[in-house]
């Protein structure tokens, strides 16, 4: 169902509508509140007041942007206020995001990926694949996991990703590039004990 | 060709989310483009990374606990009673 649809539903004073839209989109947001914010608990509160404001405000919520992207922009500033003492510089992992020992001295492979798009249409290492990303996605270090989860998982553009969490576009794009890396890292690993049935 | 002066793996690989992004200058799309023609084992990497970006795209959020949605219900019912007085 659509945003509109379930947020005029919303306005008539439907609660199933209301829990819809909060699954649809609460994870994100929690995610997004949590850069800011310290501790999971003080997301939560803000998680609250946001849906709060947004219920609010959502009478005049006139559909120019999509839902998604007022929703995680009165998110983003409740949480940049609430946040704001405690607010970090956020680190740039220098960390190269492919291991160096997988390359020769020359920067060729020694160990070079194998292809996985076929096993992926296995149905079972494709489910494996997905647990495994979902894992790497919750490991990864916390900037890198929100402006993944912003961009790939909820599929914001990068400069509302940047935007979103004062950051510049390249840095969003070294965090994004990071995060898929190691995610990748991890699927190739889980994936190279090879089919499921060997 | 000396504007594709050749970069190594280590050096393709770094490029490729950003040439995902459609973020690279044209410069070094040129020299990924090129290198990657060449290279089977970094058209592998850019083919898994694409997988990758998929991935993410099918994964449902899973720390959204019904606890969670419950509360936030709570809360949407108490600000219908609120607004209605
Ligand atoms: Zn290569």
């Amino acid at each position: 169902m659509e945003d509109q649809v379930l947020i005029k539903r919303i306005l008539e004073g439907d609660r199933d509508a209301f829990a819809d839209l909060v699954q649809r989109y609460n994870a994100g947001l929690t995610r997004l509140v949590r850069y800011y914010v310290k501790t999971d608990a003080t997301a939560q509160d803000v998680v609250q007041d946001t849906w709060i404001a947004v219920l609010r405000g959502l009478s005049k919520f006139e559909g120019r942007s999509s839902f998604k992207t007022w929703l995680f922009r009165i998110g983003a500033n409740l949480a940049r206020k609430t946040g704001t003492r405690e607010r970090r510089i956020i680190p740039i992992d220098p960390i190269d995001p492919v291991s160096s020992a997988r390359f020769n001295e020359g920067g060729m492979w020694s160990d070079p990926p194998a292809p996985f798009t076929e096993i992926l249409e296995d149905r079972l290492a494709n489910a494996k694949a997905l647990e495994a990303c979902r894992r790497a996605l919750a490991d990864l270090p916390l900037a890198q996991q929100t402006v993944v989860t912003l961009r790939d998982v909820e599929g914001l553009s990068t400069k509302e990703v940047s935007q979103l969490l004062e950051l510049t576009d390249a840095n969003t794009r070294v965090l994004l590039h990071r995060g898929r890396a190691k995610i990748r890292e991890i699927v190739e690993d889980e994936l190279k004990g090879g089919y499921p049935w060997q | 060709m000396a504007m594709t002066k050749d970069i190594s793996c280590h050096q393709a690989v770094a490029l490729v989310s950003d040439y995902l992004e459609g973020a690279l200058s044209w410069r070094d799309r040129r020299r990924l483009e090129h290198h990657l023609e060449g290279c089977d084992a970094c058209s592998a990497y850019l083919d898994q990374m694409r997988e990758i970006i998929l991935l993410c795209g099918v994964v449902t959020p899973d720390d959204l606990s019904a606890q969670a949605v419950a509360r936030l219900v709570d809360v949407f019912e108490k600000y219908q009673r609120d607004a209605s007085t």
